[in-house]
């Protein structure tokens, strides 16, 4: 499902860890400060990393639902 | 030269092991339970063994019994104790942090149709006692508490004296195996359990400890057997691994002293690295180890160009285990499970090890990340 809250959705189905958190690391300034970013993965690890990466970098862990196939999809706010 | 900084998956065999063993390969091949001259020979040594270890350990001799590996030991003292309070309950509570020989076990017996719930840790690694007293308050039943001595990934040490109490009349087993021969066994167990390799001794020996008159009865055998039907333990292997943890327990004062510095030392070094997490307690901890978790690093690179390198090191990291799942042990604490690095210092592992290390590091680090476009 489209989210008007989310920005910026990557598509990280397939990718192995880290793949998903570069990619994410990668595209937050292609979102404005304050907006979401989200990364939709099958990678078990995202669910510990995303969290940990937000919090390693200062940015927001939003949550955790599903994208529209059903996978797993991590939103992050960018706060700076 | 390789520089082996993995003792926490195996240590080198101890010198005071090495001779021991040889002479008792010798000496020690007949079966100790038979009984001719050349048995008796052997039942002498692995009794020697068994006195040796309960010394070190501070344990009674009878409360000693060696196993084929720790993984067996765990097996066996965990759901020994299960099938010891089979009529009482059958709930067992774990760390979330257990090592996977415990939550193998946990989950062969929520198979049997027992129960297994799993209590969460702290950032450290840590359980509180609390955590454990409120999950007990939950049921009448009677359950067995099985939280390790110390986390093998990241050194915490686990506050066993205030789980014991809080446990009461709840048996607690306690899985040893990365600090036993370091740090005194913590009390309070009804059974506990090692692996000797991991102390300086050799490979395939595991130590299990069963507390006198504790409620415990061999899980895969028939009821009617409740002495310890545990044979097949190798007497020269028994008797070298009994030698190498008077060893170490005789250096340990010393030893500890210089590897939790050389830690600190390690820690200190490679906190500066950006985008580094420095996971685990950094002082209620194992002496010899830690845990560094580089962000956008995979596993499997950074194990492999320190490899390169000279440098031996573990990663608990999927991109290195072939089931591609997290460690458990990261997830539980909401660290970052990537880009992982386990360093575990040896008996000689010196200064300048440390250093070379932590000067390798950043460029390791750093090309890793360039080859990932960041």
């Amino acid at each position: 499902m489209s989210d008007p809250e989310i920005g910026l959705e990557l598509d990280c189905r397939g990718m192995l860890c880290p793949r998903p958190i570069i990619e994410l690391a990668k595209h937050l300034t292609d979102v404005a400060v304050g907006d979401q970013i989200a990364v939709v993965t099958e990678d078990i690890a995202a669910g510990v990393d995303v969290p940990a990466w937000c919090r390693m970098r200062d940015q927001e862990y939003v949550g955790a639902d599903n994208a529209e196939d059903g996978v797993p999809r991590y939103r992050v706010r960018r706060l700076s | 030269m390789t520089t082996y900084l993995d003792s926490a998956s195996g240590e080198p065999l101890h010198p005071a092991a090495r001779a021991v063993l040889e002479q008792a390969l010798d000496a020690g091949y007949a079966d100790p339970r038979r009984l001719h001259g050349p048995a008796r020979n052997a039942r002498i040594m692995l009794d020697n063994a068994r006195a040796a270890t309960a010394e070190a350990l501070g344990v009674r001799p009878d409360e000693v019994t060696f196993t084929a590996s720790g993984t067996q030991a765990v097996h066996l003292g965990l759901l020994g104790l299960l099938a010891g309070q089979a009529r009482r309950g059958r709930r067992l509570l774990t760390s979330a942090v257990e090592h996977s020989a415990v939550l193998h076990a946990a989950r062969w017996h929520h198979a049997q149709g027992g129960s297994h719930d799993e209590l969460p840790v702290d950032a450290f690694g840590r359980v509180s006692p609390d955590t454990v007293a409120q999950a007990l308050g939950r049921s009448d039943e009677r359950a067995v508490v099985a939280i390790q001595s110390a986390n093998h990934e990241v050194g915490t040490l686990q506050p066993l004296g205030e789980i014991a109490a809080v446990s009461g009349e709840h048996p607690l087993f306690v899985d040893a195996g990365a600090s036993a021969g370091r740090l005194p066994l913590p009390p309070g167990w009804s059974a506990a359990a090692a692996s000797a390799h991991k102390w300086g001794g050799p490979g395939g020996v595991g130590l299990l400890l069963v507390r006198k008159g504790a409620r415990w009865r061999h899980p895969f055998v028939a009821d009617d057997v409740d002495q310890f039907p545990i044979e097949g333990e190798s007497v020269p292997l028994a008797l070298a691994a009994a030698a190498a943890l008077q060893a170490v327990v005789a250096e340990r004062d010393e030893l500890n002293r210089r590897q939790f510095a050389l830690v600190d030392r390690l820690r200190a070094g490679v906190a500066a690295i950006p985008d580094t997490e420095v996971v685990g307690d950094p002082v209620d901890r194992l002496p010899h180890l830690v845990t560094f978790s580089f962000l956008y690093v995979d596993g499997e690179s950074i194990v492999g160009e320190l490899d390169r390198r000279g440098f031996a090191v573990a990663s608990g990291s999927a991109c290195t285990a072939s089931t591609l799942e997290p460690s458990h042990v990261l997830a539980a604490m909401g660290a970052l499970t990537h880009g992982n690095l386990r360093v575990s210092l040896g008996r000689d592992t010196t200064e300048d090890d440390v250093d070379r290390l932590v000067a390798a590091l950043p460029e390791v680090v750093g090309k890793i990340r360039q080859d990932a476009g960041l």
